[in-house]
């Protein structure tokens, strides 16, 4: 018989605690969704489903997840193109101004979201396109682009150079070398790339708060007009469909595109 | 298209080619021709400068000044795919989104030829390394030998002008490593490709080699065919470098009629006969180098070899033959190789030993 393992139990219990710990408002809002009763509470006092249905038939959410989806496919797909762009530029060239080229990219983490958010709607209000899905998507992109730029230049940075010379040793021209070997080598990183920004668009609030309308307003949005209004755990309802949904996506993309590597928690 | 080639035409030549990185010079005025179906190897220890020249060769470094011509042609300003050299990389550098035939028809599909033309052309250079039927596999799916010769079917499978080896060898192990030695000297004798090989290995360089360049700190040290290299090392770098061998301390000559003495201070005199094409004089300082299989422990009968008396450090038994150290005074530490292990048995750490020291065969370079 095996001694019980002190260090062992002590580790296992203090992953346990942090998991929890991270997952601890998930939980609870998973849980409150399920209340039956009028008004949000926690812990909930019975099971029922009719927030969900309640969730799913609002035309004000059925639109704005529309709206979302729409904005966070141009959204990601803008940013990815021009990510991929800047990040063949910075990791393959040497250009003055390339050091100013990375210090602007990271600039939105730096940049609150919702001074970004307020930019777009002066600008937007000058321009005349406050009510437009342009607007929104203008500053997503803003807001997703150093995701996608950083994810396609970690695996461009993990693509062994002696590949992209072995291509111009057999014959291949630049642009020959670039589409038959440091593309098809970047896809998982543009991939991985394109998925995070599609949810990070899809999820984003304090910006979008300024440059949507009510026509044109994206879920997390319709969400935050929703809980002004009402109490009941409708909105519960909706946070548990976006997490579970958002889980399910990053399950696949893991399984697929192999996550771990796009992240660069591990190299090759 | 045919061009007819002068046949004398040289395959890769370096005319004063000098390159450095940043203070660093890693190339000095080089000036090196390669003939046609020639297998040169270039060798020095790391950071001599022999990558360099070969990708400069290849175009993915260029000179700071001199030229370098490809069959006559100037490609100082030429662009890496536009060469036509095959190289193979040190970890094989092979497309892991491609399997085994697409490695090997890359060249051939840039340069636009047929499919039908590809597959032939494929199927022969995978013949070549004996990869027949491997076309499918994945590079991943290979272990490091095939990995390697599917580098090397990839390289020469579009008919380069030149194929470049870059330490191609030094990943696999030891019995892997002999047995492609074999076989790309194999390849090189059915291909007649004019191959330059680099490596920091003299055992691989002595065994490949038609000629080989010794390099060091960026410039060539000499160019010989590997017999000559090893009997007559042009200075004590290559003497060194090539094969194991002692180097004395600095002698004075004294040269007679038909003999050349070896003063090595007050009490330790060599002699040697005198050699022809060897302008030694009176009071020349020179250095002495001697190769462990030209001292042995002197016989009873005295064949007329300088002796000296040393006394035993170690021996380093080797199986076929076992390595003496000898302190020997005025000379330092001495290297002597003896047959088997009979040494070992019969003369103890730390006796005196005897030992003859032929002379017949030293390098002696002026200092």
């Amino acid at each position: 018989m095996s001694k019980f393992n002190w260090r062992s139990f002590l580790f296992w219990t203090l992953i346990a605690a942090l998991l929890l710990y991270m997952t601890l408002p998930a939980i609870v809002v998973i849980m409150a969704s399920f209340n039956p009763g009028e008004v949000l509470s926690f812990p909930p006092n019975g099971l029922s489903v009719r927030w969900y249905i309640k969730a799913v038939t609002y035309p004000d959410f059925q639109i704005a997840f529309k709206n979302g989806i729409i904005v966070a496919a141009l959204a990601s797909t803008l940013a990815l193109v021009f990510g991929s762009a800047v990040a063949l530029l910075v990791s393959r060239y040497y250009f003055t101004g390339r050091g100013l080229l990375e210090t602007i990219l990271s600039a939105p983490l730096i940049v609150p979201h919702f001074t970004t958010g307020f930019g777009f709607l002066l600008l937007g209000a000058h321009l005349g396109i406050t009510q437009t899905y342009l607007i929104i998507v203008m500053a997503h992109v803003v807001l997703v682009l150093p995701f996608v730029t950083r994810a396609v230049y970690v695996s461009l940075q993990n693509i062994d150079p002696n590949l992209e010379r072995a291509a111009a040793n057999l014959g291949a021209s630049p642009i020959k070398s670039l589409w038959r070997v440091t593309l098809p080598l970047m896809l998982p990183g543009m991939a991985g790339g394109w998925l995070v920004a599609t949810i990070l668009s899809f999820t984003e609030f304090s910006a979008s708060l300024y440059v949507t309308a009510s026509r044109t307003q994206t879920l997390p949005v319709a969400m935050y007009n929703y809980i002004r209004e009402y109490t009941d755990p409708t909105i519960a309802a909706i946070s548990a469909l976006l997490i579970v949904i958002t889980t399910l996506i990053m399950i696949v993309a893991n399984r697929f595109l192999g996550l771990r590597k796009i992240l660069a928690i591990e190299s090759h | 298209m045919s061009i007819v080639l002068n046949k004398e035409m040289q395959a890769v030549e370096f005319v004063k080619v000098t390159k450095s990185f940043g203070p660093m010079l890693a190339v000095n005025a080089v000036s090196l021709s390669i003939r046609r179906g020639e297998f040169l190897t270039v060798l020095g220890p790391s950071g001599c400068g022999k990558s360099t020249l070969l990708n400069m060769i290849a175009g993915f470094q260029t000179q700071d000044s001199g030229e370098i011509r490809i069959e006559g042609k100037d490609v100082s300003s030429m662009p890496p795919y536009k060469r036509d050299t095959g190289m193979v990389f040190q970890n094989y550098a092979l497309f892991p989104h491609m399997n085994v035939r697409d490695n090997v028809a890359f060249g051939l599909q840039m340069r636009k030829h047929p499919k039908h033309d590809i597959d032939t052309e494929v199927a022969k250079a995978l013949a070549m390394v004996k990869l027949e039927g491997m076309e499918a596999r994945k590079a991943r799916q290979l272990s490091g030998g095939q990995q390697q010769r599917v580098a090397l079917a990839r390289a020469i499978a579009f008919g380069p002008k030149v194929l470049l080896l870059d330490e191609p060898l030094s990943a696999l192990d030891k019995s892997l490593r002999s047995q492609m030695q074999v076989e790309l000297k194999e390849l090189h004798e059915r291909t007649g490709l004019t191959t330059i090989f680099v490596t920091h290995d003299q055992g691989e360089a002595l065994s490949l080699s038609d000629r080989i360049v010794v390099m060091s700190k960026g410039e060539i040290q000499q160019v010989s065919k590997p017999l000559d290299l090893y009997r007559h090392p042009a200075n004590g770098f290559v003497a060194s470098f090539i094969g194991e061998i002692n180097a004395f301390p600095v002698a004075d000559c004294i040269v007679a009629n038909d003999h050349v003495r070896f003063a090595f201070g007050e009490n330790i005199t060599l002699r040697a006969p005198r050699r022809d094409g060897q302008p030694l004089k009176t009071g020349d300082k020179v250095n002495l180098f001697v190769r462990p299989e030209h001292i042995a422990v002197a016989g009873q009968p005295d064949n007329g070899d300088p002796r000296v008396t040393g006394r035993i450090v170690t021996h380093i038994y080797q199986g076929t033959h076992t390595i003496t150290r000898v302190t020997v005074p005025a000379l330092g530490l001495v290297e002597l190789r003896v047959e088997g292990g009979d040494i070992i048995e019969r003369r103890p750490v730390g006796s005196d030993v005897d030992l003859a020291i032929m002379l017949d065969n030293a390098v002696i370079i002026r200092s």
